[in-house]
């Protein structure tokens, strides 16, 4: 599904990602775990397609096709979802009319007819559940006084929503407790399908004790130097990151 | 060369226009009125019409405006015009007490003066000064100010006709009053209307004020409102300018407000030549609240001019000005806010922001926010930002599958949304949000107002649909 191969990213002159592979599959969970300042979210920016970064060599095919070539919003509308680490505010546009607006967009874009108002409802209540959102909470502008784990969810809902097929979640479980760590990866885990794919990325184990990876990858300086299953989530949480800084050392 | 403003054409036009129609300008005056318009004129000599090189000028320049010819059509057309030849009221949902302008001069159809059951008196201006010359007399250029305002002044030795509207004491007029006023008419019109609106004691009025054009012809109209808000009397004020390229509006509305009153003024510009807003509040009592919004959407070559003015002249009164621009393609905005806090009016509560997006290189913003302090125990605050539209936000929604042009027309119409969300009427605020949607969408032209809608040359249509929305 997605093939990312001898990445390198630069900003401003400075490069960031040096060198980077990776293959996703349909079905698969995978991990990207590091120190902070590796490299992780500017990855999840270069799949999503922001453009502020020089892509220097490299390429990412997304279902066969370059992805270089493709707008954001074209990536969207061919299922890629970014959960982002800092949802952006948008006063004075309900959730509701948000994804209004994007679910249909994204249907016109598949040659689908827009979805009728009592339809749309009625996906809303059912992915409502899914994350467990108060229904009050989308008619409110999107992420206009969020709690920081309202936010979080309110992403995990616009996946539920919008039904991706690769979702990458940048630090989704960062600043969330405990409770609010459970219903997004509660939602993530039943989002799961065999056609589509997750890359997580974060930067502490804890997430993964209720969202299990396939494979778990951890990016250091721009690179990913060490790549493993599960056990290797339990092994970093265990060593720290300083245990791969002096095994490359060596 | 720079053309002295002084010596316009037009300045010399309108001073033996009033001397060679004086009989007509006067014919209904009472002796107070007429001393007023004689001063009025003789300032107006004096003062002539605004240059840029004064201070309050300084960013519009009325230069074009100035040096077109105009005509002024100093008596009503017709006397027995049929209005429903030229007024078609379709109301939808949103019941209002409806009055128009055209041209300036009161349109009615029996009565130049309508008493509502509840006892507000709405009307022709001039009619009003014969029928209640006492009540008249007490406000009519009490608030607006001739000695220094040349505009003022020429609106005052030529005003002969607007709306009155009187809400006596303990008096909550149930439905809002909508005033429309209309330019229609071949000829290139210099149009002074002049509105009188007084709230007595307790008392509670919501009015509408839309100003639309018919024609495209150059039009230039210079209006003086007054507003008296007495003891603890609330009035919202919603100001719809929506007009064509070729049109100059200049308003200036003057709040004067007693204590325990409430004023909401909303004034959002949507289409315009040039358009100049002056607004002077003067809180003249304890507790009185002032709730001064704008929100304008310019673009092409449009130019808006806000200037407020709020004098807390008296203790522990509030006052919020929050005004809202998104400019495009070759537009300008200006935006002038200037709060006083005079030396007694301790505990004062002033709040003022300006906040624009610029959406080209060629937009352009003059934004001076302004705050004159004489007392030591107030909170005021200001602030003004131009910017673009947030790249991070543009980001955030295209990655779910909106485009670009659509997520541009979200944000903007986030930005507007502070503004229109405080309107407190929930059917003007629907109605009006739609039209910011559709004039953020480019939809919305002047064939397409807000309230009117063109058929035929005969016919006008006031058409507030709401069950669209």
């Amino acid at each position: 599904m997605l093939i990312i191969k001898n990445l390198k990213v630069s900003i401003k002159g400075k490069e960031i990602i040096k060198g980077l592979n990776l293959e996703v599959k349909p079905g698969e969970v995978h991990a990207i775990m590091g120190p902070n300042g590796t490299g992780k979210s500017t990855l999840a920016n270069v799949i999503a397609g922001k453009d502020i970064y020089d892509i220097t060599d490299g390429e990412i095919i997304y279902k066969g096709k370059n992805l270089f070539e493709m707008s954001v919003v074209d990536r969207a509308r061919e299922g890629i979802f970014l959960g982002f680490q800092y949802p952006v505010e948008i006063p004075g546009v309900t959730i509701t009319n948000f994804l209004r607006s994007a679910v249909d967009e994204q249907r016109k874009y598949k040659g689908l007819e827009a979805l009728p108002a009592s339809e749309f409802l009625e996906m809303m209540e059912k992915k409502k559940k899914l994350v467990d959102i108060k229904s009050d909470l989308t008619n409110r502008s999107v992420n206009e006084g969020f709690s920081g784990g309202e936010k979080k969810r309110n992403e995990i809902f616009q996946m539920a929503m919008l039904e991706p097929t690769l979702s990458i979640l940048d630090e989704t479980d960062s600043g969330l407790d405990i409770d609010a760590l459970k219903i997004v990866a509660n939602g993530v885990n039943k989002l799961k399908a065999k056609d589509n794919a997750t890359v997580l990325i974060t930067h502490y184990q804890r997430l993964l004790d209720y969202i299990i990876p396939d494979f778990v990858h951890v990016l250091y300086e721009g690179r990913i130097v060490k790549s493993g299953g599960k056990e290797l989530a339990m092994e970093l949480e265990e060593k720290g990151y300083n245990w791969i800084k002096k095994e490359l050392e060596q | 060369m720079k053309k002295n403003l002084q010596d316009i054409p037009l300045k010399s036009f309108m001073l033996s226009l009033f001397n060679e129609n004086k009989k007509i300008l006067t014919k209904n005056d009472s002796p107070v009125i007429s001393e007023l318009r004689k001063s009025a004129i003789t300032n107006f000599e004096k003062l002539g019409f605004p240059s840029q090189k004064l201070e309050e000028w300084k960013n519009t320049n009325l230069n074009n405006a100035l040096l077109k010819n105009y005509d002024c059509i100093l008596s009503p057309e017709k006397d027995d015009v049929d209005i429903d030849k030229i007024f078609r009221c379709k109301v939808n949902n949103f019941e209002t007490y409806l009055f128009t302008t055209l041209n300036g001069w009161y349109v009615y159809k029996k009565s130049q003066l309508t008493t509502l059951p509840s006892g507000t008196i709405v009307g022709s201006l001039a009619k009003a000064m014969e029928v209640y010359p006492e009540i008249f007399e007490k406000h009519y250029g009490k608030y607006a100010d001739i000695k220094k305002n040349g505009l003022n002044a020429l609106n005052t030795a030529f005003a002969q006709d607007g709306i009155f509207i009187y809400v006596p004491d303990g008096v909550e007029v149930s439905k809002p009053i909508q005033i429309v006023n209309i330019i229609n008419t071949e000829k290139n019109i210099l149009s002074q209307p002049r509105n009188l609106i007084i709230l007595g004691k307790n008392s509670k009025l919501t009015l509408i004020h839309c100003d639309d054009s018919i024609t495209n012809n150059d039009s230039l109209i210079n209006s003086v409102n007054e507003f008296f808000i007495d003891e603890n009397a609330t009035l919202d004020y919603y100001k719809l300018q929506n007009k064509d390229e070729n049109s100059t509006i200049i308003t200036t509305s003057y709040f004067f407000q007693n204590q325990d009153s409430n004023l909401t003024s909303n004034t959002i510009a949507l289409n315009g030549g040039i358009i100049r807003n002056n607004s002077h509040v003067y809180l003249n009592g304890q507790n009185c609240n002032a709730n001064v919004y704008g929100l304008y959407l310019m673009d092409r070559k449009q130019h808006i001019d806000n200037h407020v003015f709020i004098d807390h002249a008296k203790p522990n009164c509030f006052s919020n000005e929050v005004f809202k621009g998104i400019i495009d393609d070759e537009a300008s905005a200006v935006f002038n806010g200037h709060i006083l806090v005079r030396r007694n009016a301790q505990k004062t509560n002033a709040l003022q922001s300006n906040k624009n997006i610029l959406l080209t290189d060629s937009a352009k913003v003059n934004t001076k926010p302004f705050l004159e302090i004489y007392a030591d125990d107030v909170k005021c605050s200001h602030g003004a930002t131009v910017g673009q539209l947030d790249t991070e936000a543009m980001f955030y929604i295209q990655s779910r599958g909106i485009c670009e042009k659509n997520a541009r027309i979200l944000l903007m119409y986030a930005f507007a949304a502070e503004v229109v969300n405080n309107i407190s009427l929930k059917n003007l605020r629907e109605r009006i949000d739609t039209m910011v949607v559709k004039r953020l969408k480019g939809e919305l032209t002047i064939c397409d107002q807000c309230v009117l809608h063109c058929k035929d040359d005969i016919h006008i249509y006031f058409d507030i649909d709401l069950s669209k929305i």
